[in-house]
């Protein structure tokens, strides 16, 4: 099977981590990865603002970049929202890249996504003996309706002590642009998801997106709160390396 | 000299939710009832069962009436007539305040009490009615308060949702009651003593519309308190204003808007009094008014008919759920919208309905996290119409200089990848001075409004482009079987 990932400008460029955990995932299980250079970003930045025209430049990049992929990949929630939502009515007036948008919709999967619906795996073989919280990000469980999949992945990794977080579906305060132009407002939203981070008790807090992580986990950091927060494709390819040294 | 549109535009919604984040009084009002509101909801649609069927059966019979608008308006009007009521069409706010004044005036009344009515609200006409001398008195609860306050509601369900206990017993001790204490049956109990007395002087009950009925020509209204019923009962002539958009075919259309309302407005099975008033007192009836004038107000709703974009926004029943779930409603309260709809429907509404300057800024006060379209017992995508009003400011040519360059920025970095790459390559050399241990923690320059609260993470060293490239050509010696579990 073969694998294009859409890794995403904020992956790329902050999270190396991640995307090297989800292309060694993918590789033991067989899957072949590649990763098209000529895609940028979803273009969610400029469209949530308002800017078409820019946002359809850099989406752009994604048609072609993954035209001839058979599946493509992506390690957000948010930005694989994007396409399935968005593009289709971002190339609605081009006739020819609103087909390419389409066929890019029935190809592109979230991570957990992929590897639950598409690969069949529940259960990667890790271990991780932590006290861990998950954060369900807005776009991936409303756009793209991604439920219960993250949950079922870190419910099979052995010696993983999930703790519930209070009000864990309301947003983190991100919302990309809004996280700066209502600074205050996006202040008070983190300052609230920090808090109930900390009151669950977890060492560990995971999600399925980036830029929520980087929001939440810039929050902690700031209040100097020693929670670690992690992306799933991380924590489960870390566990996977533990899994290993076990079962030897 | 500084006229009300000026003084619209010097405070923004940033200014507002300003100060309203500095209220923890109001912070924590607003978070404990939205809290108790989302909790009942839940609880009981899931209790009905099929929860998900209900609304989409709620949105499809919205889509069919606002779809055939013309129709069913002239059919309810007619009907209305055909029962002896009469009928007023208002353009906007202005010309339904006059309406209303004047029938108010021709039947020389001297007090006049109200139910809740967010149109009522909408077309300010309690300033009007006393700016003639005529008093206006609420009697729902929540809106007794805010009068006595001297505020707009802040919620569309709860009026006085940002006060609490002590701030209400002291607005009711400034207004005669003595030896109050914080009890909601204290309360209440001088709440009830004052109204009634009003009640019973009343010369003219004016409600608002929850459903308008057009197979029958029928106002049904949902409320709590029994006061809906006393206001269209007891004065001698009764004054409806309803929105031209709270049409309902039938009545079968209103058994799904009687389970749909009152759980996503508060949890509630079904609202403690439906009343369902068709035309004013027979002769042979007991109760009611002598005369039913019904206003139905246009005020800019009938610009959204046959906008794809925007006319699902009259679906809206009015249940205030999408304000409960709100994270943003959560922290700043209703108040801060400056509207007199607040909430992700009054950021969506508001600028739509007041084609001016005024309340443009309103579709940014949202992460468009939707939850609102979740909770949207109708279905109203109302995280997409916050996008799609944000695009209507950069065409209209409202945003700022500094911004339209950013995103023209953005453009030329993002189109094409290699210009993409060599720009990033360049700003994590850039980034250096700033960066204490893979982080920025600086509160000053361009990320300030992320890092006063937040550290931001550096670039790291490579980007995952160039290492996945390292990690191929390890692959390619047979090296670094990092994934072999
Ligand atoms: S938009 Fe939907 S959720 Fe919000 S008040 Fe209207 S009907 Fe209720």
């Amino acid at each position: 099977m073969k694998v294009s990932l859409f890794i995403t400008c904020l992956v790329d460029n902050f999270f190396p981590n991640v995307g090297e955990a989800m292309v060694r995932i993918l590789h033991h299980y067989g899957v072949d990865v590649d990763l098209p250079e000529s895609q940028t970003c979803c273009g969610q930045p400029a469209f949530n603002s308002g800017y078409v025209k820019e946002a359809r430049a850099a989406a752009k990049t994604l048609l072609d970049a993954f035209d001839g992929a058979d599946y493509v990949v992506s390690p957000s929630g948010s930005c694989t929202g994007m396409i399935h939502h968005y593009f289709p009515q971002l190339f609605q007036d081009h006739p020819i890249d609103s087909a390419r948008a389409r066929a890019l919709v029935d190809k592109t999967f979230e991570l957990s996504q992929f590897l639950v619906n598409i690969l069949n795996v529940t259960d990667v073989g890790a271990r991780f003996p932590h006290t861990v919280t998950y954060h369900p990000s807005c776009h991936g469980l409303r756009l793209l309706g991604v439920k219960d999949e993250p949950l079922q992945l870190l419910s099979h990794v052995q010696d993983l002590r999930l703790v519930p977080l209070t009000g864990a579906n309301d947003c983190c305060g991100f919302g990309g642009t809004f996280a700066v132009k209502m600074h205050d407002i996006s202040t008070a939203m983190v300052s609230e998801k920090a808090d109930r981070v900390v009151e669950s008790g977890a060492e560990v807090l995971v999600g399925t997106d980036a830029g929520c992580l980087m929001n939440i986990g810039g929050r902690l950091r700031k209040q100097g709160q020693p929670v670690r927060v992690m992306h799933l494709a991380e924590l489960l390819w870390e566990g996977m390396q533990q899994g290993k040294v076990v079962s030897r | 000299m500084s006229t009300e549109k000026d003084a619209i535009q010097v405070t923004t919604i940033v200014d507002r939710s300003r100060l309203a984040l500095q209220d923890d009084f109001l912070r924590g009002a607003v978070r404990f009832t939205t809290e108790r509101l989302r909790g009942r909801k839940a609880a009981s649609s899931e209790e009905l069962g099929n929860w998900e069927a209900w609304r989409e059966r709620g949105r499809q019979i919205r889509s069919h009436t606002i779809a055939h608008l013309d129709y069913y308006l002239r059919q309810f009007v007619d009907n209305v007539q055909a029962h002896g009521g009469h009928v007023y069409f208002a353009a906007n706010a202005e010309e339904a305040a006059q309406t209303i004044v004047k029938i108010v005036e021709k039947k020389q009344a001297k007090l006049a009490v109200k139910s809740k009515s967010m149109v009522s609200e909408e077309i300010h006409i309690n300033k009007h009615l006393q700016e003639r001398g005529i008093e206006v008195v609420e009697t729902d609860l929540g809106e007794y308060i805010i009068q006595l306050a001297g505020e707009m509601p802040s919620h569309i369900i709860i009026p006085a949702i940002h006060k609490t206990r002590s701030q209400i017993k002291d607005l009711f001790t400034a207004a005669g009651a003595t030896n109050l204490t914080t009890d909601t049956k204290d309360l209440t109990a001088f709440a009830r003593r004052a109204l009634r007395d009003k009640f019973l002087r009343a010369d003219v009950g004016m409600t608002g519309c929850n459903f308008a009925i057009a197979e029958s020509g029928s106002v049904v209204l949902f409320t709590n308190e029994g006061n809906g019923r006393m206001v269209s009962t007891l004065p001698k002539t009764h004054i409806v204003t309803m929105g031209m958009e709270r049409i309902l075919p039938t009545f079968a259309d209103l058994e799904v808007m009687a389970n749909l309302l009152p759980r996503s407005a508060t949890g509630q099975k079904l609202t403690t009094y439906m009343s369902v008033i068709t035309g004013p007192r027979r002769a042979e009836e007991a109760d009611g008014p002598d005369e039913l004038h019904i206003v139905i107000l246009d005020n800019g709703r009938s610009s959204q008919l046959g906008d794809d974009e925007f006319q699902e926004v009259l679906h809206c029943i009015r249940c205030g759920a999408c304000l409960n779930v709100c994270p943003v409603y959560r922290h700043i309260g209703g108040h801060a919208y400056g509207s007199v709809y607040p909430g992700p429907i009054g950021a969506v509404l508001t600028p739509l309905l007041n084609q001016g300057e005024a309340y443009q800024d309103l579709p940014y006060a949202s992460s468009l996290c939707g939850a609102c379209y979740e909770a949207c017992p109708v279905k109203i995508p109302l995280h997409d119409m916050l996008v799609a009003l944000r695009r209507r400011n950069v065409e209209q040519g409202r945003t700022k200089w500094a911004e339209r360059m950013a995103f023209q920025g953005y453009r030329m970095v993002f189109a094409k990848a290699g210009r993409y790459k060599r720009v990033m390559r360049l700003a994590r050399k850039a980034q250096k001075p700033l960066l204490r241990q893979g982080y920025v923690e600086s509160t000053m320059g361009p990320l300030m409004g992320w890092t006063e609260s937040r550290h931001a993470p550096a670039l790291a060293k490579s980007s995952f482009r160039e290492r996945f490239q390292s990690m191929q050509q390890a692959w390619r010696r047979g090296e670094d079987g990092g994934d072999q579990v």
